[in-house]
């Protein structure tokens, strides 16, 4: 789907930008953003490292293994194949915690290390698991009870019932959040998006990428014939071809 | 109300960190010092790992803002939302609040300033860009930062979520105020 978005994004800028005559602020903001994306990167190396270091001396400290227990019947609900004792349920206990309190800045290291604690329980490099859909779809739908930005924005133009906007947050995530959700679990279900269904279609094109640091009880085995997409030459086909055609003639002569 | 909030989010991150600091060193004898710098590298690494996705993201979305072909997508999609009672001229920032956070902020701000904070079009756009994040630069940053970029239902999940915020925040503020 990312991929289509993106060719999508980028083939209908540049229609647009011709029939519009806005072909120049398209170059420009091309570079734009470019600088953007880098400097929001950098930007976060600070904050990163900082709650990284944090982080890691709270793991230290046996500090996160109470946190993590303290919200486990949610984890359990939502996060179903990650064990009970996995650091990525402390980390994603204290990653909610600080979201709800509305310190955005210092939720998303938080967001990263989860991320990346789950990575360990993916069995594949590259494609998402259910656990990492699963806090992407809170992440992206925010779990905030205070919406710091919208109301400091509000202030500076009239402070007059600037935070009056805050019930009516709280009841809009909350339905936001548990529609990202329902759709991460329905669409997980799906032929196109299971989990598994992909990393079998990786597997039959020879692009699976296998995780070395999975640490899950079942991970992927490659089937003996298994021909990674690089070394699909054409006696791999001719033999591919071979195989099906008697597969045929087998299933023909039964018949 | 605002003022306990201001607090909270003053205070928690600074108490928080004493007390880990307290906890660790005192309780806990953990180095902490070393401890906190060798977390502090991980921290490093994630930062610039996210870089390429990042700006593969952001270009896409720049070129696309720039283009007009927002206006189109306004114009297609306005009679739908016009049905939920969703003022025309807040569709463009809530169609901008999936790709740019920055680009929706910017273009909640002239609305607010156009239409007064307390109006049915300021408070719709203030309800809308509260509840939900950029859901682009989400799946960018926190798939980017574990290498991943095979998102499967992420993006679609990702965007209902946001059109149903949408939907709430329309709906909300029109019984609570109209």
């Amino acid at each position: 789907m990312m991929n289509y978005i993106w060719a999508g994004l980028v083939v209908i800028a540049v229609i647009a930008g011709g029939v519009t005559g806005t072909m120049n602020d398209v170059l420009n903001n091309l570079f734009d953003f470019a600088q953007t994306a880098v400097d929001i990167s950098l930007g976060l190396i600070g904050i990163m490292a900082f709650f990284c270091g944090l982080m890691r001396v709270m793991e230290k400290a046996g500090m996160c293994e109470a946190l993590g227990k303290a919200i486990s019947p949610v984890m359990r609900l939502l996060f179903p194949e990650v064990p009970a004792d996995h650091p990525a349920n402390s980390i994603m206990a204290i990653y909610f915690a600080a979201n709800i309190l509305g310190i955005g800045n210092a939720a998303t290291p938080f967001g990263l290390r989860s991320m990346q604690e789950l990575q360990t329980l993916n069995k594949t490099k590259d494609i998402a698991s259910d656990a990492q859909a699963m806090l992407l779809a809170v992440a992206t739908t925010s779990i905030t009870l205070i919406p710091v930005t919208a109301i400091a924005f509000r202030a500076k133009i009239q402070t007059e019932g600037a935070a009056e906007i805050v019930v009516p947050v709280i009841i809009a995530t909350t339905i936001s959040t548990v529609t990202g959700i329902f759709f991460t679990i329905i669409f997980g279900k799906t032929k196109r998006w299971n989990y598994q269904a992909c990393i079998d279609r990786e597997i039959a094109a020879g692009t699976i990428q296998i995780n070395e640091n999975y640490i899950g009880p079942d991970p992927i085995v490659l089937p003996d014939d298994y021909v990674s997409a690089e070394d699909r030459d054409e006696s791999y086909v001719a033999k591919v071809e071979k195989a099906v055609e008697e597969e045929q003639k087998e299933a023909k002569e039964e018949k | 109300m605002t003022h306990v909030f201001e607090v909270i989010s003053t205070w928690a991150i600074p108490v928080v960190i004493a007390f880990v600091a307290f906890w660790a060193m005192f309780v806990k004898r953990v180095p902490v010092y070393s401890e906190f710098t060798e977390g502090a590298k991980d921290g490093f690494t994630t930062a610039v790992m996210i870089i390429p996705y990042l700006v593969t993201m952001l270009c896409a979305i720049g070129m696309f803002r720039a283009s007009g072909a927002m206006d189109w997508l306004c114009d297609i999609l306005n009679p739908v939302t016009s049905l939920i009672g969703l003022p025309g001229e807040v569709l463009p920032m809530a169609i901008m609040r999936s790709f740019s956070g920055g680009g929706a902020e910017g273009m909640m701000v002239d609305l607010l300033k156009q239409y007064g904070t307390q109006s049915q079009i300021g408070r719709i756009a203030s309800v809308a860009l509260g509840s939900t994040e950029t859901t682009f630069y989400v799946v960018a940053v926190y798939f980017g930062s574990v290498g991943i970029s095979k998102t499967r239902q992420a993006i679609a999940a990702g965007l209902l979520g946001d059109l149903a915020s949408l939907i709430a925040a329309t709906v909300i503020v029109n019984i609570m105020w109209f």
